[in-house]
């Protein structure tokens, strides 16, 4: 009860807050300095700057861990007593929910909800786009209830994630090792970069850059990437151990650096790579693109969750997280580094105009782009990769997925790795 | 009287009873039990149930992977024992003054001062296409073109080995070798011996402890690695260790626990027989 009273007090403060101080999130209660909330994730959003920001603006600290995405899955479902926020992604939420271990979120707590993209609500991105394959966030986004246990595909007022970050996701290239242009996913087999391609070893994100190489190679049409039968797996799995035993790659990579590593040292020409790891490439003054392919891109979306055990002062500190997450400073933080907000125009706040245009909109950039971190991304004139938020999120064929078969996918993926 | 005084024996092994049934066995009993159960992809199910093993002795991967893990053990073996026997010998009986063969020995432990993973990684650059061992073979006119498989390869890796593990083999070579009596050497040179007999005949006899006490060092610590072989090979090949922590990674603990029962056994197997040929009880 008093809960409750306390509740909508915070809720007319924020009407308040939002209306006079521009959205500058306020320090309810001097013990919220006290609290401690541990988040984990994957490395792509735990960062210090973000904790340091909480700590100033909000007043309570944020401890970050980060681990890879298999690590990830592994303590959400095992040790639900060890984090208070997760930060994962909509396929690990596909593993991890049903053991219980999150807590819905009450959406009309989250003061930005209806400026989210649709691509987290209806699963489309303008009213006309169609939905791809895969683990699409939105059906993995809600639940029926505060104690929800499955999925429904509409909007209910309870999600399972907040969506904070997203990307569309393709092959990285070395243009200048290269030399010619590269538009389809095939080219990743292509015997002219044996040796000198990569793939990545975590088999639910590999398995979809599999499946995307096999369809443009035309080998086989998938009826849903996102949800292979055992038929569909072999087949896969028979066309990339035949290539490995070919000398097709030079390494596998499971961790970001490992990617970059690969890439900046040029052991590596063309392989599956994430934005910031192509932004951090560029850093070092290695040309490096983001090559947008034919075919189009394979997408992840990932959230913040909230662990089941947290309660009481923690949990209003952690809404009190989330809706300064999704007020825009992150989301700026994360756009230039090459992600995407799950709210954009609150981001567009804390980018300049030249930012906003190059990262989002797809135009030329009007003056040196740099990355949060101080490094020349991108010179006057230069144009993204891909295009706007539209061309890019637009043309996304499949997003990373959980499969029914998913054990046996695993099982063969080892066998893969062994061969 | 008697009785009394096994009942203190008992009393006093008492600690190190508890100690080893706790840290030893306890563990090892937990990991036997849970290569029983059942596991789906968040829960494991407790069960007597044999699929775990079943699945391993049937798929041909498994063979390769123990096949590999062996490769590995033996290559390292062979080039951790000839560079830590002839760094012992050197030691022990070319460094005529105590001072130095202290101040050599140190030497070789310098590089063991940093972490494992950093010794095996900074390898990485200088093996690299692009790394210091190509441009300067290339520089030297040597190859044309870079050597791919001086990295990510099966070569990479046995060289880490060699690196990370050579030390484990001088040490229990050049301390047995110091034990040596150097009057049986002179006796034998009295006898009319040449060099090579001498090593051949004394001193690798008289050594055998040290250097099954060093191959036992080298082959449980090379079976049971994962992290070198993931690196050094670009996540390319696989161990029996990787098979392990993939299975971790991806929370099959009932079946991470089956491959470790074999692999245990298979190591404890190999060390059985290794003890056979030498009783190193002489040594301790």
């Amino acid at each position: 009860m008093t809960k409750v009273t306390r509740r909508s007090l915070l809720k007319g403060g924020a009407a308040f807050a939002a209306g006079t101080t521009l959205g500058a999130p306020m320090i309810w209660a001097q013990n919220i300095k006290d609290v401690t909330l541990r988040q984990f994730g994957t490395g792509v959003s735990n960062l210090n700057d973000v904790a340091n920001k909480v700590k100033e603006d909000l007043g309570f600290t944020l401890e970050m861990t980060a681990l890879d995405s298999d690590s990830v899955t592994q303590r959400a479902a095992t040790q639900p007593n060890s984090f208070d926020i997760a930060d994962i992604e909509y396929w690990i939420c596909k593993k991890v929910w049903p053991t219980g271990n999150l807590q819905a979120m009450d959406t009309s707590k989250i003061k930005n909800y209806d400026k989210i993209v649709g691509i987290f609500r209806s699963g489309k991105l303008t009213p006309e786009s169609s939905i791809a394959q895969g683990t699409a966030p939105h059906t993995v986004g809600f639940t029926d209830g505060p104690d929800g246990t499955g999925f429904v595909d509409h909007e209910s007022g309870w999600m399972t994630l907040i969506p904070t970050i997203y990307n569309a996701d393709t092959l990285g290239i070395r243009p200048d090792l290269i030399g010619r242009p590269i538009n389809n996913w095939h080219e990743l087999l292509n015997p002219e970069f044996k040796g000198k391609a990569s793939i990545l070893d975590i088999s639910s994100i590999g398995i979809m850059d599999m499946a995307m190489v096999v369809e443009s190679m035309g080998e086989y049409t998938y009826p849903d990437k996102g949800n292979m039968t055992r038929e569909e797996i072999d087949l896969t799995m028979k066309i990339f151990t035949e290539a490995k035993r070919n000398g097709q790659f030079r390494a596998f990579w499971k961790s970001f650096d490992e990617s970059v590593n690969l890439m900046a040292s040029g052991e590596v020409v063309i392989q599956s790579m994430w934005s910031p790891a192509i932004t951090a490439v560029k850093s070092k003054g290695v040309e490096c693109v983001y090559q947008p392919l034919e075919e189009g891109y394979r997408s992840w979306g990932g959230g913040i969750g909230l662990s089941s055990a947290l309660t009481g002062l923690e949990r209003d500190a952690a809404y009190e997280y989330i809706n300064w997450y999704l007020d825009g400073w992150v989301g700026g933080y994360l756009m230039r580094q090459g992600y995407y907000s799950a709210v954009p125009e609150t981001s567009k706040n804390y980018m300049s105009e030249n930012e906003w245009g190059y990262w989002f909109e797809g135009k030329p950039a009007t003056d040196t782009i740099t990355s949060p971190t101080g490094d020349a991304l991108a010179q006057a004139g230069d144009v993204r990769d891909g295009g706007s938020f539209e061309d890019r999120m637009g043309a996304v064929a499949c997003w990373n997925a959980v499969m029914d078969e998913n054990q046996y996918m695993v099982r063969k993926w080892n066998e893969f790795i062994a061969a | 009287m008697l009785k009394n005084n096994t009942f203190i024996g008992w009393l006093m092994a008492l600690p190190i009873m508890a100690v080893l049934v706790f840290f030893l066995v306890l563990p090892i009993a937990m990991i036997v039990m849970v290569s029983f159960w059942k596991a789906t992809e968040f829960s494991i199910i407790p069960a007597f149930d044999l699929g775990n093993y079943e699945f391993l002795f049937g798929s041909n991967v498994t063979y390769r992977v123990f096949f590999n893990t062996f490769k590995y053990a033996f290559l390292t073996w062979v080039f951790t024992l000839s560079i830590g026997f002839t760094v012992a010998y050197f030691l022990a009986f070319h460094v005529r003054s105590q001072t130095w063969q202290i101040v050599l020995f140190l030497l070789c432990t310098i590089p063991f001062w940093t972490s494992n993973i950093i010794r095996m990684i900074s390898w990485i650059p200088f093996l690299g296409r692009n790394g210091i061992a190509n441009s300067t073979l290339i520089s030297w006119g040597v190859i044309d073109q870079p050597l791919d498989w001086l990295l990510f390869s099966d070569f990479a890796v046995i060289l880490a080995f060699v690196h990370l593990y050579t030390l484990f083999m001088v040490v229990p070579i050049f301390n047995t070798m110091m034990r040596i009596d150097t009057s049986l050497i002179e006796a034998a040179r009295d006898a009319g011996a040449s060099g090579a007999q001498i090593l051949w005949n004394v001193i690798i006899p008289l050594t055998k402890p040290g250097i099954m006490i060093g191959t036992i060092f080298v082959v449980t610590l090379v079976m049971g690695d994962f992290i070198t072989v993931r690196f050094m090979s670009g996540s390319q090949s696989a161990n029996v260790g990787r098979l392990i922590s993939n299975d971790i990674a991806l929370l099959a603990y009932p079946s991470a626990a089956a491959t470790a029962v074999v692999l245990l056994l298979t190591v404890l197997l190999v060390i059985g027989v290794m003890l056979r040929f030498v009783d190193i009880r002489k040594e301790l």
